[in-house]
């Protein structure tokens, strides 16, 4: 059973900026990872969308393995802030995890 | 075990935070570069390191430390260090550079100093007052530092009267031209690469190298800047071929450096499969960010020359 926190999304940060909704799920950000990181950011951000906290709090080797090197940007058909909404998942660990 | 994530982020933006800089080095390692160029301190348009070059050789000695240590027991003493560090500056202690690769990036310097000179630019220059951007601090999330440091950043450059910054990195470019003004109500200083400020000049070669090279383009001059085309103009200016491996221009394959002082292992596999394309498309490459230099030049192991791009460009277009 998973723990949902409604509000996760929102305590990620900047509304604004962490337009992760806009993801439409078609894998091609996963397929041109440099880094081979099949989780992210689709799955990762579809996590936060849903609340499940938990879920991306054990993730964050991968969440700070991302190179932001926008490689996934450039190549996605919706537009999403990939790489801004990296840092602000970074952001919400250092607080909240990491207490920094 | 891995390095410490929280510890290893706070050692970073503790550094920022105390020293000015991720990594501190003495004002005159910083600076070193300059003497004998005769660059006036300050004025409207300052070259502005933001220390990228001058720190490869201390974070590069620091990096193999971090790797004798990333998944051993001895990870876990980040931690202690990171409360150490708060008093005495123990990464300076960790971080030994070795002197040969001193005097190739402050080389790098020099050359990007002497090709402004050429193309009719007299740019000062801030010495010691030249302060790190923060990159590395802003790309691991810690904003509020972050923000803190910009402004000191900015009250610095604005002391000195000035308008105009030449940079000489991508991380560096970034961060003055498009993260800054985001945090800075006010922000009106103009930036501009090296690179662009000579294509836009129309810089002239003196010498045609009939050379050719594999260009290997950061992620951050060509999909968070727009740089693409400056380097290509300037390289063809100088009678290189430019060769353009799998994965260029605006979709060029990271070559790792960003992970590094998280996850040093992981930025040596990455910058192998780059170096795989690179190999493939010819033996001479040209990077124009320090961090790609060194990131690559760890992963080629000699197979291929890599060289910063103004060392191509100096030999063309400045006196011998």
């Amino acid at each position: 059973m998973a723990l949902v926190n409604p509000n996760f999304a929102e305590e990620i940060g900047k509304p604004e900026a962490f337009n992760a909704s806009a993801c439409m799920n078609c894998g091609v950000c996963s397929a041109v990872c440099p880094m081979g990181i099949e989780l992210l950011p689709r799955k990762l951000f579809r996590y936060v969308l849903l609340g499940l906290e938990d879920k991306v709090q054990k993730n964050s080797e991968t969440i700070y393995s991302c190179l932001l090197c926008k490689m996934c940007e450039a190549n996605c058909p919706a537009g999403v802030h990939i790489a801004e909404n990296v840092r602000s998942l970074r952001y919400y660990l250092n607080k909240k995890v990491y207490n920094l | 075990m891995p390095l410490p994530t929280g510890d290893t982020i706070g050692i970073l933006a503790d550094n920022l935070k105390i020293r000015n800089s991720v990594l501190p080095i003495s004002a005159g390692s910083a600076t070193r570069w300059a003497r004998g160029l005769g660059l006036p301190r300050g004025g409207e348009t300052v070259i502005y390191t933001g220390l990228m070059y001058q720190l490869i050789p201390y974070i590069t000695s620091m990096n193999k430390a971090q790797g004798m240590i990333e998944d051993t027991p001895l990870a876990d003493f980040a931690r202690v260090g990171r409360f150490v560090n708060r008093f005495v500056n123990i990464s300076s202690l960790m971080a030994i550079p070795q002197s040969a690769m001193q005097e190739r990036f402050d080389g790098i310097l020099v050359n990007i100093a002497r090709l402004l000179r050429q193309a009719g630019v007299e740019p000062g220059y801030m010495y010691e007052d030249d302060l790190y951007s923060g990159a590395l601090v802003y790309d691991l999330g810690m904003d509020d530092v972050l923000e803190e440091h910009a402004r000191k950043v900015y009250r610095n450059l604005k002391n000195y009267g000035v308008k105009n910054l030449i940079t000489v990195d991508p991380h560096t470019t970034n961060m003055l031209r498009s993260v800054y003004p985001a945090l800075i109500k006010g922000y009106d200083l103009n930036v501009k690469s090296y690179m662009e400020v000579l294509a836009e000049r129309h810089a002239w070669a003196l010498r045609s190298l009939e050379d050719e090279v594999v260009i290997h383009d950061s992620c951050v001059y060509a999909r968070y800047e727009n740089v693409v085309n400056e380097q290509r103009t300037l390289l063809t200016g100088a009678g290189v071929t430019v060769r353009e491996p799998a994965d260029a221009g605006r979709f060029t394959l990271c070559c790792g450096g960003p992970a590094e002082s998280l996850y040093p292992k992981k930025a040596v596999a990455a910058a192998e499969r780059r170096v795989e394309q690179l190999k493939a498309a010819g033996s001479k490459v040209v990077t124009m960010c320090p961090i790609c230099l060194v990131n690559l030049q760890k992963a080629a192991h000699n197979q291929i020359n890599i060289e910063d791009i103004s060392v191509y460009l100096a030999r063309a277009y400045c006196p011998e």
